[in-house]
């Protein structure tokens, strides 16, 4: 590099190796490395949380608290069986109300009239919805049910979150119908499907994988909303009865973390665990659907 | 059974025609729209039974449009506006009793890009015959659809293998197979090559010829070649640049043999000496 003959020759041939000081090449350095940071802390939350709950939670994990109901206030041991059974009654009621509402909203907005007045209108307030505070759709479940009925219950929990999984599953569900090449619906069509048949035979079985993931996520939100079933399921100490008031996973947690009685509280924790376990399943279950369809 | 019949009749000439020709579909295509925009006018195709009608013209002549008016598909697309008739078994498929779903039934189509569902080889080819509540060997069915689209023997030990496992040409002669399942009266190709390499497409182009013997085919080609290598019949579209945007029409119509040698119009003539494309 001293002497001039060498130099010459560098600035004719451009040089290819790695320059790491150029600064252009710093600057996408510095910028790449912010951006693994990024992706890294934005695991951090999770893993504390997790780590967290299997610390103070792990302890009281044991199958008691599966099969028992919850204890009394200086009672010792007991478990939540009844909350994990009204988690999965009022989840599944909002599934089984959500689920064939979007999807046949989705087919509307996504294959039938995409460019029509109440698609757009529709489109624009399932958004709205989804961004809609949760403790909105327990008041309005509240008004609409509780007070019809007299009486707070599993139904009126299901109903309210099945207004916070409406928008997701029909807004995904419409994405995911969209996403069907359209030459699989030309070939349909051009086999002569009735509209009806090119849509079950063709469009939904591909696009089924998508809705799911979207169903799954949409229950997976829903199962750890507490907002709305304060105001329509209340909680209980028993065991479910659809009509009476129905206890909730995320209920007991918001109970009984502030209750003064350490054995509540322990139970809170595992309760806790429960509930992240749980989501974290249906994530993994919602993975493997979109895995197999590939 | 299907396939002796054709390999006899492959060594017989092409038969020239002297009674009247009995057409299968009369195509009057007075003006398409899609919104306001006039894309073709006044293109009358008449399409011969048993016979493969061509298309051929530049780029953005209406020819695709023409042949999707046949069988409807342009209903699909918003806008889309056909005035005109197509007489189809006696009716007009535009007539507003008729249902497009039917029409699709009897007219057939292979699109440009292959698009076999994301099913098994078998049940590509059984979908049509499902649709229509076939009951009966349905295995004989899908084997004569796939031996007429020259597929068989490629396929046949892989029948329950997903379509889109196939290679591009493979797939477009499984829709040929999908579509001619049903035995349509008509089979429309829209540039059914254009996707292919040389070998496919002299495969494609090899099927053809033998699908005439029972079906009525007409095709959309951009190449000339082909069509003077398959086409019986050559309609020639042309486009014209005028205020409202391109408005495709048709110039002129004769047997294949006739119009490349001997073009009544000096547009014609001058395409087929590739002066424009």
């Amino acid at each position: 590099m001293s002497d001039a003959n060498s130099m010459n020759e560098t600035m004719a041939l451009p040089n290819l190796e790695r320059q790491p000081f150029e600064p252009r090449s710093l600057k996408s350095i510095v910028l790449s490395t912010i951006t693994i940071i990024c992706a890294v802390v934005a695991c951090v939350p999770l893993f504390s949380v997790l780590i967290m709950l299997i610390y103070r939670g792990g302890k009281r994990f044991s199958l008691e608290i599966f099969y028992a109901l919850p204890p009394t206030a200086f009672e010792t041991g007991g478990g939540f069986g009844n909350a994990i059974v009204g988690t999965l009654f009022m989840v599944g009621v909002a599934g089984l109300l959500s689920v064939p509402f979007g999807i046949l909203a989705a087919i509307y907005l996504a294959d039938l009239g995409p460019y029509s007045k109440v698609a757009n209108i529709a489109r624009f307030c399932a958004k709205t919805m989804t961004g809609l505070p949760s403790i909105l759709a327990g008041v309005f479940a509240y008004a609409a049910v509780v007070l019809t009925m007299g009486t707070y219950s599993a139904w009126a929990g299901g109903i309210a979150l099945s207004l916070l999984m409406i928008p997701t599953v029909m807004l995904t569900a419409e994405e995911a119908i969209k996403m069907v090449p359209p030459p699989m619906k030309e070939a349909a069509f051009g086999m002569g499907c009735t509209p009806t048949q090119a849509m079950l035979k063709v469009t939904l079985p591909v696009a089924t994988p998508g809705i799911i993931t979207g169903v799954v996520l949409a229950v997976a939100r829903a199962a750890g909303e507490t907002a709305p079933l304060l105001f329509t399921a209340l909680f209980s100490d028993y065991w479910l009865q659809p009509n009476e008031p129905t206890a909730s996973l995320a209920v007991l947690i918001y109970n009984y973390s502030g209750m003064p009685f350490e054995n509540q509280i322990e139970l809170a924790w595992v309760a806790s665990l429960v509930l992240v376990v749980l989501v974290f399943i249906l994530n993994l279950i919602s993975r493997a659907i979109a895995q197999r369809s590939k | 059974m299907f396939m002796e019949e054709q390999q006899e009749s492959k060594k017989t000439q092409p038969e020239t025609t002297s009674a009247p020709p009995e057409i299968a579909l009369d195509c009057q295509a007075d003006q398409i729209f899609y919104t306001d925009f006039l894309a073709v006018r006044d293109s009358h195709v008449p399409i011969q039974k048993n016979k493969i009608t061509g298309f051929i013209g530049p780029s953005g002549c209406g020819k695709s449009t023409v042949l999707k008016s046949i069988n409807r598909m342009n209903d699909l697309i918003r806008g889309f506006r056909f005035e005109g008739k197509v007489h189809f078994l006696g009716q007009d498929i535009y007539a507003d009793k008729v249902d497009p779903v039917s029409v699709r039934r009897n007219i057939g189509m292979v699109f440009q890009q292959p698009n076999p569902f994301s099913m098994s080889i078998y049940e590509n080819v059984a979908f049509g015959l499902r649709l229509n509540r076939f009951k009966g060997d349905m295995d004989e069915k899908v084997e004569n659809a796939l031996r007429g689209a020259a597929l068989w023997d490629e396929v046949k030990n892989k029948l329950k293998n997903n379509g889109l496992s196939l290679s591009g040409g493979q797939q477009q002669r499984l829709c040929i197979a999908r579509a001619i399942a049903t035995e349509p009266q008509v089979l429309l190709m829209d540039e059914p090559c254009s996707a292919l390499d040389p070998i496919a497409t002299r495969l494609i182009e090899e099927t053809m010829i033998e699908l005439k013997k029972k079906f009525t085919v007409a095709i959309v080609t951009h190449n000339m070649q082909q069509a003077q290598r398959v086409a019986d019949e050559t309609a020639f579209f042309a486009v014209e640049i005028s205020k409202g945007g391109r408005t495709g029409y048709l110039v002129e119509m004769a047997p294949t043999m006739q119009l490349f040698d001997d073009p009544q119009e000096e547009l014609t003539k001058e395409y087929l000496q590739g002066e424009f494309s």
